[in-house]
């Protein structure tokens, strides 16, 4: 499905996840952390360049392998990303859901 | 208030020490925090030895009495063969980005997941809170435990 994003056409699934990375820019992860009651500040974005450069080397991710990145704890990667940290900070750096239990 | 039967927090009580039983419960409680859930876990009886400094480490899947095993019982209960069944399953998890036991309990403290142990459980094993890991949140009876889980949306979950 198509949604406006930051003012811009963007496809994605019902959960709101981005289905073509392509459309993914700056504004439009900032109107997606804002939907999340999320102001993005410079932690976050160093947690986000990281989850976006695995997702580039197809690394899957968990929640185990963010709190070893050495880029964020997974206390603070929580208090960053409150609620669903992992599936939030997804949706913000415009990557689709995981599947993962762990 | 509305309620739309959504999740809103996961109290597991665990009773077994069986490394599958542990395993279960762990990753209930994490996949609970992973989606926004709050979590909280019991330990009783048995289930006592998975937040144990000195047993936590050695917890082994149980090769007689699970039919799961494909394995005839008596073979089960050779010497060894839980140790030999435990290392291969421990092998598998390592594959799948499965962490130990102590690792698992650290990341489920840092995502916040309350950890609980039973008081009169830990009477009964002569346990003192020394015994138990740094991690844990508290000695509970049974009435203080469903004072935490008070509260629309709560679930709870015997293991």
């Amino acid at each position: 499905m198509d949604k406006m994003i930051a003012g811009k056409t963007i496809s994605v699934t019902e959960e709101g996840f981005m289905t073509d990375f392509t459309q993914w820019d700056k504004t439009i992860a900032d109107a997606i952390a804002a939907e999340n009651s999320i102001t993005l500040t410079s932690r976050h974005w160093e947690v986000l360049d990281y989850i976006q450069t695995e997702y580039k080397n197809e690394v899957p991710l968990s929640i185990r392998k963010i709190g070893k990145s050495g880029v964020v704890d997974i206390k603070e990667f929580y208090q960053l990303f409150p609620m669903a940290p992992l599936k939030t900070a997804t949706k913000i750096a415009g990557i689709p859901k995981k599947v993962s239990c762990i | 208030m509305e309620d739309n039967g959504t999740i809103k927090k996961m109290m597991i009580i665990l009773s077994k020490a069986t490394l599958e039983n542990v395993y279960a419960c762990f990753v209930l409680a994490n996949g609970a925090r992973m989606e926004g859930i709050e979590a909280e876990i019991f330990f009783t009886f048995f289930g006592l030895e998975a937040v144990h400094n000195k047993k936590l480490d050695h917890l082994h899947i149980a090769t007689v009495g699970n039919p799961a095993m494909h394995m005839p019982t008596m073979l089960g209960g050779l010497p060894g063969m839980e140790a030999l069944a435990t290392s291969m399953m421990k092998k598998e998890m390592e594959k799948i980005d499965m962490p130990d036991v102590r690792e698992f309990i650290e990341i489920l403290s840092a995502s916040g997941v309350k950890l609980w142990a039973c008081k009169l459980a830990m009477d009964m094993f002569h346990y003192k809170k020394e015994d138990l890991i740094e991690e844990l949140d508290g000695v509970l009876t049974v009435g203080d435990f469903y004072k935490q889980g008070s509260g629309v949306g709560t679930h709870m979950l015997f293991i």
